[in-house]
């Protein structure tokens, strides 16, 4: 797994921290700005044997524009391999990816040892453009290890995050 | 104590020149230098020795003794480079030797001999091998450099091994190495010097030549009448050391031979690193000089490389500018490759960058660090594996950013969050990872290698997926200082604190850190909108280590 996160990223919402994380095996890159961290990104998906790419862009950097999108989403498609550019705290402006989530946390589900205690994590997930599929909107939650979809519906919205997808 | 055994190659020159020519030894043939005055007699066979040629000697007077003789020019280059190669062969007896001079080697054999049966056993297994590739040594073991090489060139009864006696594998070359006269046959029979009062003994009848003084110094101590080294050392110390000033130290040269004064051994030096250089005709003074040398050195190097069977870690491109200075420019690599695409392709943004001022005039590639790369087939198809494949993004990706950007997690032995998750460069640590695997794939299918053990799930749920560099504080609203907090201000942004899980407590480290750092209290807390972070309280009130505790947030939940 490659996880590039642009430096703004760091500072605004933390490095990557491998023991919340469930598999130890990423080579995190730290880019300088936004040019960097796409330019890293693009190596990285066209790479075959990597599992993923995960990209952290804050805000709405001039670099990030519908062409470096595209050609993300082109080598994805090439390539196979997944490709995640997740932007924080920016606007759903022109982007060549395949599917675009908007993702905000919700409330967690209830902890069944303290009612007190926040319990397993929970998102808004809303599709709202994608290639080949109706936008929707979603409830996810991940408890024991696995995503399952919830029905209760979240009330506001933390940040955007467009998702590419191959 | 130190034993040094120094190997004297007296026939070097004509033996190499009459095995590369096939030439039989009663052939008169001399080997001639140029010298100030005409050609001078550099070698001689066993025929010319016979017929009065000598070394040293010119050869029109030579000539004139005997006009049937065959003068061939000599090729001192050619000998200096199969002594080198020597030097590298008799790594087998030592592991420290030195070239001497232009036809001899000096080995560091102490503590060696037993491997060989004894000092004399090594004198004679060198012997030995020399006389199976067909040259004639005289060897000497001393406790000295100097000593040693002093017997082996002087000593009336040298431990001398005749490349033409009767262990000498092929009968054809025997008779070659028997010449020119030697003043004595071969005896082992003289004890090797031991100790000093030995060595004195055995160098006291030697000629003061053999103390590598310059000849001019010779000639004024024999005519002072000091012909052997016993003589010498009867002298005054003061008085010689007054006479005999700045280069010609006779006082020196007889320390370093009784041992008084150290003299140590210099290594050859171990194969040098791949490196392909590339002159120009004339300066390239235009940006793109660099990348253009690149593209012609890296087959070279590639191909030096093949040969050697290495595989480069770390490149350099040495560009050397007509003004005397040096621009490098340097790459690593994360595993050992000699692929010249994708070696240019690390190089070729920093060559691009190389400056080059007034023009370079000369290039030189240098593989500075190598591994072991046997040859290997790539793949059957295009596709190459994975590993390598990997190892080349972080290679790309580690040039471009440098090494202090492109990390992997590396578990630490600590019980704080921030210290928990260390990083290494992913450079360095990809190739060990590649190894364990590697290693682990020959153990067996049980064991594999995944990076560090992965924490327990249920550890896993209280760790936050992204944590702050820097903690950042926080204003807390609480019930009770020590209770659950209920509300806090960060980044300017009141936070109604929904749900709250904790304290989990962890305490300083007293082995590393001061003994007024705090402990820690994490609570996990969820706000109104559902996001989830990991603050905590540092310290608590009256544990005698500051004021009032203060609030810190220090991860966030994803």
């Amino acid at each position: 797994l490659l996880w590039v996160q642009e430096r703004m990223a760091i500072l605004e919402s933390g490095r990557v921290h491998p023991p919340g994380l469930p598999s130890q095996n990423l080579i995190h890159v730290e880019a300088r700005d936004a040019r960097d961290a796409l330019w890293a990104m693009e190596e990285g998906v066209r790479c075959a044997s990597l599992s993923a790419v995960i990209g952290e862009i804050w805000g709405d950097p001039r670099a990030l524009d519908f062409t470096a999108t595209r050609r993300l989403a082109v080598a994805s498609e090439r390539s196979g391999t997944p490709c995640w550019l997740v932007r924080l705290g920016g606007h759903a402006n022109l982007s060549g990816a395949r599917m675009r989530w908007r993702i905000a946390s919700a409330p967690s589900l209830l902890n069944d040892l303290d009612a007190k205690a926040p319990g397993a994590p929970a998102w808004d997930a809303e599709l709202f453009r994608a290639r080949g599929s109706p936008p929707g909107r979603w409830s996810i939650a991940h408890e024991a290890g696995r995503f399952h979809l919830a029905a209760a519906p979240g009330d506001r919205a933390l940040g955007e995050g467009q998702r590419l997808s191959a | 104590m130190k034993r040094v055994a120094s190997i004297w190659l007296p026939h070097l020159a004509i033996e190499r020149w009459a095995k590369d020519n096939g030439y039989p030894p009663e052939a008169p043939v001399v080997l001639t230098v140029e010298g100030t005055h005409g050609l001078i007699i550099h070698a001689v066979t066993k025929a010319a020795a016979e017929r009065g040629a000598r070394a040293g000697a010119r050869l029109t007077d030579a000539r004139a003794l005997d006009p049937a003789l065959v003068a061939v020019p000599a090729d001192p280059a050619g000998d200096a480079a199969l002594v080198e190669r020597l030097a590298k062969w008799a790594g087998r007896w030592s592991p420290l030797v030195e070239v001497d001079g232009s036809n001899g080697l000096r080995l560091d054999v102490s503590g060696v001999a037993h491997l060989f049966g004894g000092e004399r056993g090594l004198v004679s297994d060198i012997q030995q091998r020399f006389a199976h590739i067909g040259l004639t040594t005289r060897v000497a073991i001393a406790p000295t450099a100097a000593a040693a090489w002093a017997l082996a060139h002087f000593s009336p009864s040298p431990l001398e091994g005749e490349g033409g006696s009767s262990r000498r594998l092929r009968k054809g070359e025997g008779a070659l190495s028997s010449f020119p006269p030697s003043p004595r046959s071969a005896s082992l029979s003289r004890a090797l010097p031991q100790g000093e009062r030995g060595l004195v003994e055995q160098l006291s009848p030697l000629h003061v030549s053999a103390l590598r003084l310059d000849p001019d110094t010779i000639r004024t101590l024999e005519r002072l009448g000091l012909k052997t080294i016993g003589a010498l050392m009867e002298v005054p110390r003061l008085a010689l050391a007054r006479r005999f000033k700045g280069e010609e130290d006779v006082v020196g040269a007889l320390d370093r031979a009784l041992g008084r004064k150290p003299e140590p051994l210099t290594a050859a030096p171990a194969d040098p690193a791949p490196r392909a250089l590339l002159k120009l005709e004339e300066p390239a003074a235009y940006p793109e000089a660099a990348s253009q040398a690149l593209g012609r050195l890296i087959p070279d190097l590639v191909r030096q490389l093949q040969e050697r069977h290495l595989g480069a870690r770390r490149l350099s491109l040495h560009g050397f500018r007509v003004d005397g200075s040096v621009a490098v420019a340097s790459v690593s690599t994360a595993i050992a490759s000699r692929e010249p695409k994708h070696l240019a392709r690390l190089l070729a943004d920093k060559a691009a960058a190389l400056d080059p001022e007034f023009g370079f005039d000369a290039f030189a590639l240098t593989a500075e660090w190598t591994e072991d790369l046997s040859a290997a087939q790539e793949s059957l198809v295009e596709e190459p594996s994975g590993e390598r494949e990997l190892a080349r993004l972080v290679d790309r990706l580690t040039v471009k950013l440098g090494p202090k950007r492109v990390r992997r997690p590396q578990a630490e032995e600590s019980h704080l969050p921030e210290k928990a998750s260390g990083w290494v460069s992913a450079v360095s640590s990809l190739a060990f990872a590649g190894e364990v695997a590697r290693e682990a794939r020959r153990r067996g299918p049980s064991t594999s290698f995944a990076g560090p053990p992965p924490l327990e799930i249920e550890g896993r749920r209280f760790r936050p997926q992204r944590l702050l560099d820097r903690a950042e504080a926080i204003d807390v609203i609480y019930a009770t200082p020590e209770g659950m907090p209920r509300r806090f201000i960060w980044r300017r942004t009141v936070h109604d604190i929904a749900r709250v899980e904790g304290p989990e407590r962890i305490a300083p480290e007293w082995w590393r850190q001061p003994s007024s750092a705090r402990l820690r209290d994490y609570y996990r807390v969820e706000d109104s909108t559902g996001r989830r972070y990991w603050i905590y309280r540092e310290g608590l009130i009256g544990d005698g280590r500051g004021g009032a505790p203060s609030w810190f947030i220090h991860g966030l939940f994803g």
